[in-house]
């Protein structure tokens, strides 16, 4: 008897990244979670942190990366038709944008360093570097293995690969607005 | 047994089982000292035979993963072992070095030598030439195991297996790197203590529970191993960033607080994983294997398990609380369980599972083998919660209320005297496990009708085999 044909198997990708994708979203859901009840602790303070913070860049850094996450379901959607080298360029973009919401990110803890500000300079700052590095570190992440499943252009693995980027972009649109916007 | 040099398995689990009795021996007397603090304080002061009962653990635990490898991985990989001359030289040096360590820890002639003196660090107390000597051990280990996979079968079972068992060792070698910096030794020293137990070791109770799984139910391989990588990725995700919620308190910078409280919350999710994928597994089961003492072994190590590592551990593990409960009876209570339920479970299942086959025996005292377990088990369930509720009093008396230690310890007096008798049930229990496992019955059990009406009619149905 053959067994039951389970959901997960119908899900892109394969199922491991989806176990990291759920863990992951897991860990920035705890992390904003505790930051929020951190806050409750000293709104003022927080607020005053907050003003330190570029909210111009990270607004510009939103659209760079939502725009990569674009052109990352492009390419799938382009390598799934058979269309690799069309996929390529798409994800190529993707990588590129990735590399650029970095590059905005350094630029932006480069002046908080200059400014003196650190990670124990205050609560909401650890949250910040905590928050913000972690999820600089998936987009770097993102930049090495989107390339990987590009040069390859198997369907199922370009699903994986941008199953990843997107859940990168999802928590930055989450991690936007709780630590740049909220008052 | 199909393979001659599955054998070595044998030696390595009656090794292990010797030490199995000394540990719990030894956790019976410091109960008592626990009971009357002048027990035995001029032979066998309280922090030798503190060393010995955990040093002991330890050694069986791996000595027992070491056998579970040797008898295991010659059926995945479907080929002899590649050299068991070298698994006997292998096992020697550690019966060699456990000795040294006693007679060492007993006696300090060597106090204060570079490389003969015990090196006081807790857990990673060993003289140096017992390290070195693991480490020679652990590298004739990895060379024979990993020949044998390579040149056989590749399962996930043993892939898996084989990366936590390298990863143990390699981590081992952190018990070389002692700074003299406080912070930063206990830094390094969780690298082996922490990486360990809730990392490679994980990885191998998780390769060794698949097995298990496979033999006694009968699932198709690819089910099992689909749970297997999800398992080890999820014990991974958690568990090495998780060693932050040791660094709360040991000079570390504060943001190990928010990284070691949130992914060592999720360390509880490999756990319940495992719990799931062990009952799954009987539930879709499609073979009645009669070895039901390894099974009932194999299901209460994923439970207890759970519950020690996995719901004792998140009990303290944020620093909010580890704040007023760091290093109070709650972790006791949590470490109690959590090696019970985790480690010396995996190891007593596969032992039940393995003991009859390297015999050449059908499986033999069943029911003796199971009552060991609910009388083991519940003694350490019961030691368990008394050790919960002490700490939980001690926390406020001596965190909260900032009443002396030995003040508090006073106070604790009932429950370390209920704790002494389930000392005493888990010692008991331990003694007729060994009895069940190293006694086998003369008298062989003819199946009855039913059974013989299944073996010839049933084509799912395995007969002692």
């Amino acid at each position: 008897m053959a067994e039951a044909r389970s959901a997960f198997d119908d899900l892109p990708g394969d199922l491991m990244i989806w176990v990291l994708i759920v863990s992951e979203l897991l860990v920035f859901g705890a992390g904003l979670a505790a930051f929020l009840g951190v806050r409750i602790t000293d709104p003022a303070g927080f607020a005053a942190a907050q003003d330190h913070l570029h909210r111009a860049a990270a607004g510009v850094n939103t659209v760079v990366l939502v725009t990569s996450g674009w052109l990352a379901a492009l390419g799938a959607q382009a390598v799934e038709a058979g269309r690799l080298g069309r996929g390529r360029r798409f994800l190529a973009g993707a990588t590129v944008l990735g590399a650029l919401f970095l590059a905005i990110k350094a630029a932006e803890y480069g002046d908080m360093a200059a400014a003196g500000i650190g990670i124990e300079t205050h609560a909401f700052f650890t949250f910040y570097y905590l928050v913000t590095g972690f999820h600089a570190a998936h987009v770097a992440a993102g930049i090495v293995v989107l390339p990987l499943v590009a040069a390859r252009a198997r369907a199922r693995e370009v699903e994986a690969g941008v199953a990843f980027w997107h859940m990168v972009d999802l928590v930055w649109v989450l991690v936007f607005p709780v630590l740049y916007l909220l008052r | 047994m199909k393979y001659q040099s599955q054998k070595i398995a044998l030696a390595y689990f009656l090794v292990a089982m010797a030490l199995f009795a000394v540990q719990v021996t030894l956790g019976l007397v410091m109960g008592w000292v626990y009971v009357d603090g002048n027990f035995l304080s001029e032979i066998l002061p309280f922090n030798i035979a503190r060393m010995l009962h955990t040093n002991s653990l330890i050694v069986w635990l791996l000595l027992g993963f070491f056998g579970a490898a040797y008898y295991l991985i010659p059926e995945e990989a479907e080929r002899e072992i590649h050299s068991t001359k070298l698994a006997w030289l292998q096992l020697a040096i550690f019966v060699l070095g456990t000795a040294g360590v006693v007679v060492t820890y007993l006696f300090n002639l060597f106090e204060g030598n570079f490389l003969l003196g015990k090196e006081g660090r807790e857990f990673l107390e060993q003289p140096k030439w017992v390290k070195a000597g693991i480490v020679v051990a652990a590298l004739i280990f990895l060379y024979n195991v990993s020949m044998t996979v390579l040149a056989g079968r590749k399962t996930a079972i043993t892939n898996i297996l084989l990366l936590g068992l390298w990863g143990l060792s390699l981590l081992f070698l952190f018990a070389f790197v002692n700074p003299s910096n406080l912070a930063l030794d206990k830094m390094y020293w969780w690298y082996v203590v922490h990486l360990w137990v809730e990392g490679t070791w994980e990885l191998v109770m998780a390769s060794i529970l698949a097995f298990l799984m496979l033999k006694l139910t009968g699932v198709d391989r690819e089910v099992v191993e689909k749970w297997l990588y999800v398992i080890v990725a999820a014990a991974l995700f958690s568990g090495i960033l998780g060693t932050g919620h040791h660094y709360y308190w040991i000079g570390t910078p504060g943001y190990w607080q928010w990284i070691g409280s949130i992914f060592s919350s999720l360390e509880v999710v490999p756990f319940f994983a495992m719990m799931a994928f062990a009952f799954v597994m009987v539930w879709k089961g499609r073979r009645d294997h009669p070895n039901k003492a390894a099974l009932l072994w194999s299901l209460g190590c994923a439970t207890l398990a759970f519950f020690g590592a996995g719901v004792w551990g998140f009990l303290h593990t944020l620093h909010g609380v580890n704040y007023y409960t760091h290093g109070t009876q709650i972790t006791a209570a949590h470490g109690h369980l959590a090696f019970f339920g985790a480690y010396v479970s995996l190891n007593l299942a596969i032992i039940s599972y393995a003991m009859p086959v390297l015999k050449g025996r059908d499986p033999y005292n069943q029911v003796l083998n199971m009552a060991s377990f609910w009388l083991m088990s519940g003694g350490m369930v019961f030691m368990t919660f008394t050790l919960t509720f002490a700490g939980t009093v001690q926390t406020h008396l001596q965190r909260v209320n900032g009443e002396a230690f030995m003040d508090v310890q006073d106070q604790l007096w009932i429950f370390y005297a209920m704790r002494f008798g389930s000392g005493v049930a888990v010692v008991l229990g331990v003694a007729l496990f060994l009895y069940a496992i190293l006694v086998p019955g003369k008298e062989i059990i003819e199946p009855g009708p039913l059974e013989q009406d299944r073996i010839a009619h049933d084509p799912d149905h395995v007969a002692a085999e």
